[in-house]
């Protein structure tokens, strides 16, 4: 018994002495750095931060600040994309895939495929759309730059609204490229005004929503399951509402029968719109 | 500069900090030691706004957390485990990015300036995600001070850095210190932090268990000193 406790008294000096010897070669370490200072990558160039005259610019509008944030973010994300192509080359495929599935899988006749064109549409947008929110929330949260975005001094909905304009702006350009496509393999012409301002409208609202649960979903283990699970339900309102106004326009159906369907559409994105904005300091809080 | 009261905070049924005091005169550099899990890197971020307390107050340069967090944020940087950078941007580009958050004027001379003092102004238009871990480090302080913080708060700044990093990273941390800001550094490398900091608090099970300035404390003590705190003998 006492020689064990004997032991362990030896055991912890040895481990002293090493830490001191560790501690004594830092300090060596240290005093062989200073000496060769004209040596090291870093410059003795006088810091520009040394006057304590911060370059914070505190006469600028909270307006204009708030605008300077929420277009650094879309600026970011876009730059960001452009070098890597990582979303849109993968949001891309995808819709591609699914709408040549679906026009190998169903075998239509040109009347029958007008009837469910409306339909496949969406589908393949809000599953690409998926694909784009769950990448783009993963970027920032990989690298722990989500936190770097909470620590900037601003409005935390500027976040939200540059990162949902973002993600906007990359579902337009896969909508852009996947319209004449399936135009092309559905013999089907989609450049009608009237479905475009449906689109424009129902991606809104998709991407209104999707961007606060994505922002909520990659915090967690399960983010690729977690995000489709909580946004598809949550969605499909809107996704209703825009098959059905689409159908309408395609079939060249009355304006009044339309209209509600419209009307449901701006009523569903300022809800969403509102509710993310209401509740994105709550879930990007600890 | 930095006053905590009584600090608890909380993770649904867990207590990390347990009435936790702390204070932080101006141009004080402090070491925050402890062993892992004692709650080191949760009180940073409650320091740096990205936690809320459960109970009890945190004062920053006179504005209280998390009721005045935008004036706390304007003055503080924060450099964490994770480096905060895009790697798909340039250096340049990263920290164009954070100025622009920060509102900051003159952002060319700014930022020419800033990447030149961390030694990176011949790799400005490199993309991050080709950088080191060293240089990714030394370019997350030159983010943490682009905006002249009166605070900076480290969180283990040296995990993943070899030897001849971590020379360079003592040297910044050096340079930033010599410019009279308050920092508050986390780490569990006492032989790092132990000609660096000006006061070493150790915290452990959530509360800071013993503080001491590097004076009365040597360099060869320190190692003692720390085991009493941590382990009460």
């Amino acid at each position: 018994m006492e020689s064990r406790e004997v032991d362990k008294v030896d055991r912890v000096d040895r481990v002293d002495k090493v830490n001191r010897v560790d501690m004594v070669n830092t300090v060596d370490r240290v005093d062989r750095l200073d000496k060769s200072t004209e040596k090291s990558a870093i410059t003795d160039h006088q810091s520009p931060i040394t006057n304590h005259q911060s370059p914070i610019t505190n006469h600028q509008s909270p307006i204009s600040n708030y605008l300077r944030a929420l277009t650094a973010i879309i600026w970011k994300d876009l730059a960001a994309e452009l070098r890597s192509r990582e979303l849109l080359s993968a949001m891309l495929m995808f819709a591609l895939l699914v709408i040549l599935i679906f026009n190998f899988a169903l075998e239509l006749n040109v009347k029958e495929r007008q009837n469910v064109t409306s339909g496949v549409l969406w589908v393949t947008f809000a599953f690409a759309g998926t694909l784009g929110l769950n990448r783009s929330m993963a970027t920032e949260h990989d690298r722990g730059c989500l936190d770097g975005l909470l620590l900037a001094p601003v409005d935390r909905s500027s976040i939200y609204f540059g990162k949902m304009i973002g993600n906007l702006v990359f579902m337009f350009i896969v909508e852009a490229i996947v319209l004449p496509v399936y135009s092309l393999l559905y013999n089907t012409n989609l450049f009608h005004p009237g479905l475009l301002l449906v689109i424009v409208l129902g991606s809104v609202g998709y991407v209104a929503v999707g961007t606060l649960l994505a922002t909520m979903a990659v915090q967690t283990r399960t983010r690729d399951i977690l995000l489709p699970i909580l946004l598809f339900p949550l969605v499909l309102p809107v996704v209703i509402t825009a098959v059905k106004a689409s159908s309408g326009f395609l079939q060249a159906v009355d304006m009044a029968e339309i209209w509600p369907s419209l009307n449901l559409l701006i009523v569903y994105d300022v809800i969403f719109v509102a509710l993310a904005f209401m509740f994105f300091d709550y879930v990007v809080e600890e | 500069m930095i006053t905590v009261t009584q600090l608890i905070k909380r993770f649904g049924p867990k207590t990390i900090l347990r009435g936790l005091d702390f204070h932080v005169e101006q141009g004080e550099f402090v070491a925050l030691l402890g062993p892992n899990g004692a709650g080191k890197t949760t009180f940073l971020r409650v320091l740096a706004s990205l936690s809320s307390p459960t109970m009890g107050k945190v004062q920053i340069s006179g504005y209280n957390l998390p009721q005045q967090a935008a004036a706390v944020r304007r003055r503080l940087g924060v450099v964490l485990h994770q480096p905060l950078l895009y790697g798909d941007l340039t250096a340049e580009e990263n920290l164009r990015f954070y100025g622009r958050m920060y509102a900051l004027d003159n952002l060319d001379t700014l930022i020419g300036e800033t990447l030149e003092w961390v030694g990176l102004a011949n790799r400005r238009r490199d993309l991050v995600r080709t950088f080191s871990r060293g240089m990714q480090q030394r370019l997350s302080i030159a983010r943490a001070v682009i905006h002249d913080p009166d605070v900076i708060l480290f969180d283990e700044p040296y995990t993943g850095l070899d030897q001849d990093a971590s020379s360079m990273l003592d040297d910044v941390l050096r340079r930033v210190a010599a410019q009279g800001r308050t920092i508050v550094m986390t780490s569990h490398d006492l032989a790092r932090t132990a000609d660096l900091a000006s006061r070493f608090d150790v915290l452990s099970r959530g509360v800071i268990t013993a503080s001491a300035r590097q004076g009365e404390v040597g360099v060869d003590n320190l190692l003692a000193f720390y085991r009493e705190a941590v382990n009460g003998k």
